[in-house]
């Protein structure tokens, strides 16, 4: 292995400061070898920061960046062993696509004679190598990217940086290579990935686990199915699925919260009583009609997205999203309608910010 | 559902239609009012050349036709008649073959010291962040609009038989004269003109980088590549048009320098248009002056004809 680096990743207290300014505030993280780790925020959160300092392109103010056992706070990026792929391709403009892909072999001074073969493994792995002989400006945006994530794996890194891969290619493609990057995955186990996103289906998709940023900070670290069925913040169930949030009080009895002077049966945990909390209920887990957990409103807002209808209703001021199966009648604005949830679909979290924060756009 | 595809596909064709119509009309529109009834027939139209021939005319006035002038002086030796005879004296002339070459080696010299300096100067500018990075980089443009004496003038100043540096050393250690007297020779012309010219190449450089995708350097240096490889292979290659273009420039206007050769007061250094101006002024021989700036004006086009072939050939 001309890589040198082995897997996995581990952040120890990273903060980075740019001018006073933190963008990384001591994360603390660590990817597994060979897992395959979603930095999940909305831009400015320093996910982006934090590939940055795996890279070596930022130098962290205090703590440090390990990969594998080996302490890599202090070393230039081009001896740090990894492979990277960013949004924009940034291929080499004036060489052939194999030339490419040989570039880190030839700069880790690989034997000659098996620069050949590693470049055409490389391709092949992507499936572009009928395409050795072209320049980077006769490929597609989705041909382009292939190549440069063959570049990266050339080298056969230990750790590979994934920048927001995907954001520059249009919709229909963009769900093509993500199954493309989850066989990947599949065929080179001991890779481990950090895979930099603002796009929670991607994340959701690909990655073992998740870690969410935000305002510079690690707000939450689980599996997709933890973070998304039972997020531990407020942050997260708004960033991720795009929860309904509500302000709820513990009511004394057992699984019992008041919400806007209706009582609701959930789990309450260990919540103690008379404590204020946020109910977090996915829009697509609320029905419509009578049922357990009643909520009477008026419709607000109605958005047909083909095979569903998104309804916007407000209950005593709260803005409470349902996502339905495509409705025959589609009930008009300003009626009123009853939507209704279960008690093993909602999740009790901390009251914290302000429900909805980060809402809305992510849906 | 079902309806979905209609509404795909209904859009198209009126889509196309309407840009079609729009097309046509455009055609249509402009040209009507030309051929109106005002303009009397629609066939008298004025060709679009005629309006060409003004600035044309004024060109071949002031310029082809001096131009013209000086070929044909060239061609009328002083005992009257055409011959070209003054090529045949100019070319045999000691005087003249040592000027070419003076000329073509500090042309040559200076070019590839602007290069060198130029390509490191602007990747500085362009890659290392240093506060007044950007003063610097419009002070060059600046520097462009001087008048290339000055440069030479600064020069004398600093190393001239009385400037600055000799000052400095007769000051200290009571001798004649100081140590710094290259100024008269070839080399304080190389001096003046790599200093001066520079900026030239460095312009078309500063622009190349700042369209340089920076996120390529970094992929290089994450693939493995240090400093010199990365310059080697990312960035040369994206300089190389901007190289070529600022460094023929450089060798066509070293070739024809004439401030900084006159101002360095170098006696033993004669470049051609020197010697053209020795010619003419102060010996009175336009034939040979002429022919020797004809030499001149052959060797600047046949550079530049030179530089476009392969700038198109790379460029293509």
């Amino acid at each position: 292995m001309t890589g040198g680096a082995t897997g996995g990743i581990r952040f120890d207290q990273v903060s980075v400061a740019y001018g006073g300014n933190t963008v990384l505030d001591r994360l603390d993280l660590t990817v597994e070898p060979g897992e395959v780790m979603a930095l999940l925020g909305p831009s400015g959160s320093g996910k982006t920061t934090a590939l940055r300092a795996v890279a070596g392109f930022v130098q962290p103010a205090s703590g440090r960046v390990y990969l594998g056992d080996r302490d890599v706070t202090g070393l230039p990026p081009h001896k740090r062993g990894i492979g990277m792929v960013v949004q924009q391709y940034a291929l080499f403009p004036h060489m052939r696509v194999h030339d490419n892909v040989a570039f880190g072999l030839k700069a880790r001074k690989a034997a000659k004679a098996e620069i050949p073969e590693r470049v055409a493994e490389a391709l092949e792995l992507v499936g572009m190598a009928a395409y050795a002989e072209r320049y980077p400006r006769e490929l597609s945006g989705g041909q382009q990217q292939r190549v440069a994530i063959a570049r990266a794996l050339a080298i056969r890194p230990g750790v590979l940086l994934l920048d927001e891969p995907l954001s520059a290619l249009d919709a229909r493609l963009r769900s093509g290579m993500l199954a493309e990057l989850a066989r990947l995955h599949r065929e080179l186990p001991d890779v481990s990935i950090l895979y930099v996103t603002h796009d929670q289906v991607e994340a959701l998709t690909l990655a073992d686990r998740i870690a969410v940023m935000d305002k510079a900070r690690l707000q939450d670290c689980g599996t997709p199915q933890e973070l998304y069925r039972r997020p531990r913040t407020e942050f997260t169930a708004s960033f991720v699925g795009n929860a309904n949030l509500l302000p709820v009080t513990v009511a004394d009895g057992a699984d019992t919260v008041d919400f806007a002077g209706r009582a609701l049966d959930v789990p309450t945990g260990e919540a103690a009583g008379g404590a204020t909390a946020t109910l977090c209920v996915r829009p697509h887990l609320v029905g419509l009609g009578d049922g357990p957990n009643a909520l009477s409103g008026t419709i607000a807002e109605v958005q047909w997205r083909g095979s569903t209808h998104r309804l916007y209703v407000d209950v005593d001021g709260h803005r409470v999203k349902a996502d339905l199966r495509e409705l025959r009648e589609t009930p008009a604005l300003g009626d009123t309608v009853t939507l209704h949830f279960a008690a093993e679909d909602a999740v009790l979290l901390p009251a914290g910010t302000a429900p909805g924060t980060g809402g809305g756009a992510h849906a | 559902m079902p309806s979905a595809p209609t509404a795909d596909v209904r859009p198209g064709p009126s889509g196309s239609r309407s840009v079609l119509e729009r097309r046509t009309g455009s055609i249509d529109g402009p040209r009507k009012p030309v051929e109106g009834p005002d303009r009397g027939a629609g066939d008298r139209r004025i060709p679009r050349f005629v309006w060409a021939l003004p600035p044309v005319a004024v060109l071949a006035l002031v310029f082809l036709y001096p131009l013209a002038l000086v070929v044909q002086q060239s061609v009328s030796p002083d005992e009257g008649g055409t011959s070209l005879a003054p090529y045949g004296d100019v070319f045999a002339s000691e005087s003249f073959r040592s000027a070419l070459t003076t000329t073509v080696w500090l042309a040559v010299g200076s070019t590839a010291g602007c290069l060198v300096l130029g390509f490191v100067l602007a990747m500085v500018i362009a890659f290392v962040p240093f506060p007044g990075g950007r003063a610097v980089a419009r002070f060059i443009d600046v520097f462009l609009s001087f008048p290339s004496f000055l440069i030479t003038l600064a020069l004398l100043f600093i190393y001239g038989n009385a400037g600055m540096a000799n000052g400095l050393w007769t000051d200290a250690t009571g001798a004649s004269s100081g140590p710094f007297d290259f100024l008269t020779t070839p080399w304080g012309v190389l001096l003046a003109e790599v200093t001066y010219f520079t900026p030239f190449v460095m312009r078309p450089l500063l622009a190349a980088f700042s369209q340089l995708d920076t996120a390529q350097l970094e992929v290089a240096s994450s693939l493995g590549a240090g400093p010199a490889r990365i310059v080697r292979q990312v960035i040369l290659p994206d300089a190389l048009p901007a190289l070529a273009a600022g460094g023929s420039l450089v060798l066509v206007m070293c070739l024809n320098e004439f401030g900084i050769v006159l101002f360095t007061g170098a006696k033993g250094v004669t470049t051609l248009p020197m010697l053209v101006y020795s010619k003419a002024i102060l010996e009175s021989d336009y034939p040979a002056a002429c022919v020797v700036a004809v030499v001149n004006i052959a060797i600047s086009v046949g550079l530049y004809s030179l530089y476009r072939m392969v700038s198109r050939r790379v460029g293509a």
